[in-house]
């Protein structure tokens, strides 16, 4: 290709990171984004020429892809900046009052105050959370959770430290009766040997010995079903990849958890990170691929951590590779690739896009990612939780993994309870446990308050009263019930949350997180968070009900006629506030 | 000689649009059947030319069993599968999607437009008066948004961009269909000069770092101009000629002649107002060029007008 390149240089800094990806192409885009950015904290007009010189990409596209990401800056900034969530959990927790006392002191969010605004970092058990970002030779992150207003002014002035991060807490840790949590908080997750000693790879020697179409059956008579949302059949999926004669296929493993309020798949991560390997290792030997990508959001660098050391321990031992654990023919490898603030990519085929080099825009489908995926080949994508299920599956059999839950909602189920909760978490239970009971695990609302209303599935699920806490937590009777599941999303209010305000970060988080591609959802999330505005303000154009009418048309073109997901749902929970919560009931009168 | 390829013969397959059985060739575009059996479905993304972007939904159908509607441009027809163009959904969309395009974007050289708004009511200014022009767009960050109270309609509108004597760029006008990326990029011209650039309601066309065209990869070819469903893309003159008010397009003849610079044989449409070329297009069923130009043939024709 003759590319046109700006009349600029990279400086010698950024020329020698980007220089280590000569030879590659086009799919190394954003990891060569991420060097720079880790190398000086911004993109440059020379860096991305220099970019565009080494992988040949025209440079209009490169600036497309990188001024796609919110983790990235094309305009100049400081090396060291501060990340704070303003999301719903942290929201719930003090982020508002955070930012306030930020913005006196250092001035208004902005890299020049060494401060941004960001969506849920998914740590919301630990909320207010921010996260410190530093450039250099060696790029440092800092998770701080919970955090205040003197711990960011700090970090901001003197830049992140690799604190002993301690391990992966959960609640349960340590309970008989766990599956899916069993190793979080208990092992050493830097450890082989520990992960081994406590059942490691056992699952995958059986798989061996199953054989592709055996493992494929264990898992489809299990009856599992996806956790990151959408509920589909796993071994559905993997067969219809499995069969498809075009080789080789690819399999990529979600862990882009961006849902707010989520947080299952990087405590997983972060206290299991071998299991996640080994269960990505079984979906690519059912599914006939050679490769799995591991797609992990760009704002868990403690995951990231992790995972890398388990790959590169589980290869040193034939893990992965060639002819893995002596199976010969089976060659597996895993690649990690960052996202950079896209909400979006974690979407099953904006995920492609955005691994090969392009926008992280969602594509239309058919055709399917079974059919047709990432580089075009046959594709299985699965969530990390719904990968971490596969051991269990071939390691118990499958007639005990369908004892687990009810009949059409097998297994455990990893819930993320947060907002105004005494003990905020991530949770195991069977399916079928009502939302009452997962509440008193977690120990209620803090004391002297009074239950408001529970988010369940996250930003793009629904509202659910304090009348209805027996709602069994299963697909079928929280789809009867009118809401889901989702990615397990628990999210508490109680009698202090400012539900109006609420609902107004959930229209802004879809109008900042929408790609833009297609018109429902780049102006409709616009103007829903117009018209919610004003109902919540009580400054209708005209009529509060005439608003209101506005909002579910809106919604409704948002669910009818959206490219994707995030579009669909975009309006489900606010519609829940109003029909659910009667949020607003006043305005229809 | 031409020698056109006309493939394997096509099965046919059975569809219902709107209750009426019709018979198509297999792996056709609904938009397809229904123009071929005479219903108009509005579109504005979809190109002639072009690969389907399915970014405007505004040719969103009804498919029986399927849990959204779906946009009939890039859709194929399947044996069995019934369609309605005129359910209730549908036309709710439509209206929608046609009053979320008004508030936000400058319509007014969009051809048809006007007529779609009144056959289905739409009313984009019921989303409240607009907002203000704004002089940032090209430097909005993605995943962020000033606050907003809901007191006006968030828009595209912003200033022209006039940087070279060929052509101007008016975003305000602009629907983010992709044509121009895609006539641009791997589907015609393969100079990759424009992408789509940020997030959002903040994504928009853009060079690298918005730097003007002359320094961009663009080789002037226009045929970004020829795909432009809004006239967000024009020509200098047509531009100079609607800002005092001279266009007229009633006026203007249309002679479609072939190309004198070089032997290739492109199709050109000379557009004359008052005797003087205004614009020059290209039939896009032209086996030579399908509606592409060069710099020479879109933009050369000053010499003929050398009195």
């Amino acid at each position: 290709m003759d590319l046109k390149l700006l009349d600029a240089e990279p400086s010698e800094a950024e020329r020698v990171v980007v220089d280590l990806f000569t030879g590659a192409g086009r799919d190394q885009l954003l990891p060569a984004l991420h060097a720079v950015n880790d190398r000086v904290g911004w993109i440059s007009q020379g860096a991305l020429n220099h970019i565009c010189r080494v992988l040949h990409v025209p440079p209009a596209e490169a600036y497309g892809v990188a001024s796609f990401y919110s983790l990235f800056s094309l305009t100049e900034r400081p090396a060291r900046i501060v990340h704070i969530c303003v999301d719903l959990a942290c929201r719930l927790n003090g982020a508002q009052p955070l930012c306030d006392r930020l913005t006196d002191e250092l001035g208004p969010a902005g890299a020049r105050s060494g401060w941004l605004r960001s969506p849920c970092l998914g740590v919301c058990e630990k909320a207010p959370a921010a996260l410190a970002f530093e450039a250099g030779e060696v790029a440092k992150e800092q998770l701080l959770a919970p955090t205040n207003a003197g711990e960011v002014i700090a970090v901001a002035a003197t830049g992140p430290t690799r604190a002993a991060d301690g391990r992966a807490e959960v609640p349960q840790a340590g309970q008989a009766g766990l599956r899916l949590l069993k190793r979080v908080g208990v092992v050493d997750p830097e450890s082989l040997d520990d992960y081994r000693a406590a059942g490691g790879y056992a699952a995958l020697r059986t798989a061996l010995r199953l054989g592709p179409a055996d493992v494929i059956r264990e898992i489809s008579d299990a009856g599992l079903v996806g956790r990151g949302g959408a509920a589909f059949p796993t071994g559905r999926k993997w067969d219809a990849t499995a069969r498809q004669p075009v080789r080789p296929h690819h399999l990529v493993c979600n862990a882009d958890e961006s849902e707010p309020g989520t947080f299952k798949d990087r405590l997983l991560m972060e206290g299991d990170p071998f299991a996640v390997i080994e269960s990505m290792t079984i979906a690519g030997f059912a599914a006939g691929c050679s490769r799995g990508y591991l797609y992990l959001r760009g704002e868990y660098p403690r995951a990231l951590h992790l995972l890398r050391n388990a790959i590169s321990k589980a290869r040193e031992r034939n893990f992965l590779g060639e002819d893995v654990m002596g199976h010969r023919g089976f060659s597996f490898d895993i690649e990690i690739r960052r996202g950079a603030g896209a909400y979006i990519c974690g979407e099953e085929t904006a995920i492609f896009n955005s691994i090969e080099g392009f926008r992280g825009e969602p594509r239309s489908k058919p055709p399917f990612p079974v059919e047709s995926g990432l580089f075009g080949r046959p594709t299985v994508v699965n969530n990390v939780e719904t990968l971490v299920n596969v051991p269990l599956i071939l390691t118990e059999g499958c007639e005990a993994y369908r004892r687990i839950g009810t009949g059409a909602s097998t297994g455990p189920k990893l819930f993320c309870l947060s907002g105004n909760v005494r003990r905020p978490g991530v949770y195991e239970v069977p399916f079928g446990t009502t939302l009452g009971e997962l509440l008193d695990l977690a120990g209620g609302v803090p004391p002297g308050r009074e239950l408001r209303a529970v988010l369940l599935g996250g930003a793009a699920g629904g509202f659910v009263r304090p009348d209805e806490l027996d709602l069994p937590l299963t697909l079928e009777d929280a789809r009867a019930a009118g809401t889901t599941l989702g990615s397990g999303v628990v999210l508490v209010l109680d009698d202090t949350a400012d539900l109006g305000g609420f609902l107004l970060r959930i229209a802004a988080f879809f109008r900042d997180e929408s790609c833009g591609q297609c018109v429902p959802c780049r102006i409709g999330t616009v103007r829903q968070e117009e018209a919610l505005h004003r109902l919540v303000g009580k400054r209708p154009l005209g009529t509060s009900a005439a608003d209101l009418q506005l909002l579910r048309e809106v919604g409704q073109v948002m669910r009818d006629s959206s490219i994707c997901g995030l579009g669909q749902t975009a309006w489900n929970a606010i519609e829940s506030a109003l029909d659910r919560l009667g949020y607003a009931v006043e305005a229809a009168s | 000689m031409t020698i056109v390829e006309i493939g394997l013969p096509k099965r046919l397959v059975e569809v219902t649009l709107d209750g009426e059985s019709v018979r198509v060739p297999e792996g056709v575009t609904i938009l397809d059947a229904c123009t071929a059996v005479g219903k108009s479905i509005p579109t504005l993304c979809y190109g002639d030319t072009l690969k389907p972007a399915n970014a405007c939904r505004i040719c969103m159908v009804e498919v029986e069993g399927a849990r959204t509607l779906v946009p009939s441009c890039s859709r194929k027809v399947e044996p069995g599968m019934v369609v309605r163009t005129d359910s209730e959904r549908t036309q709710h969309s439509r209206k929608l999607v046609l009053e979320l395009l008004g508030s936000a974007t400058d319509l007014s050289t969009t051809p048809h437009v006007d007529e779609w708004m009144s056959a289905c009511g739409a009313d984009p200014s019921r989303f409240g008066p607009p907002a203000p022009p704004a002089a940032d767009r090209d430097d909005r960050r993605p995943g962020e948004h000033e606050e907003v109270d809901g007191s006006v309609a968030a828009t595209v509108r912003q200033p022209t961009k006039v940087d070279n004597p060929l052509y101007v760029r008016d975003y305000g006008k602009c629907i983010l269909c992709y044509k121009c990326v895609d006539a641009c990029g791997d589907q015609w011209q393969n100079s990759f000069a424009i992408s789509v650039a940020g997030r959002g309601f903040d994504a928009r066309i853009s060079t690298e770092f918005a730097t003007p065209l002359p320094e961009s990869a663009c080789v002037y070819c226009g045929n970004c101009i020829e795909v432009c469903p809004t006239g967000a893309l024009s020509f200098k003159s047509e531009h100079d000629k609607r800002e005092n008010g001279t266009w007229d397009e009633e006026a203007q003849t249309r002679t479609t002649t072939i190309c004198t610079f070089c032997g290739v044989g492109c199709n050109l449409t000379l557009h004359v107002q008052d005797n003087e070329i205004v614009k020059v297009t290209s039939p896009h069923d032209s086996t030579v060029t399908h509606g592409n130009l060069c710099i020479k043939g879109r933009f050369g024709w000053q010499h003929v007008q050398n009195r």
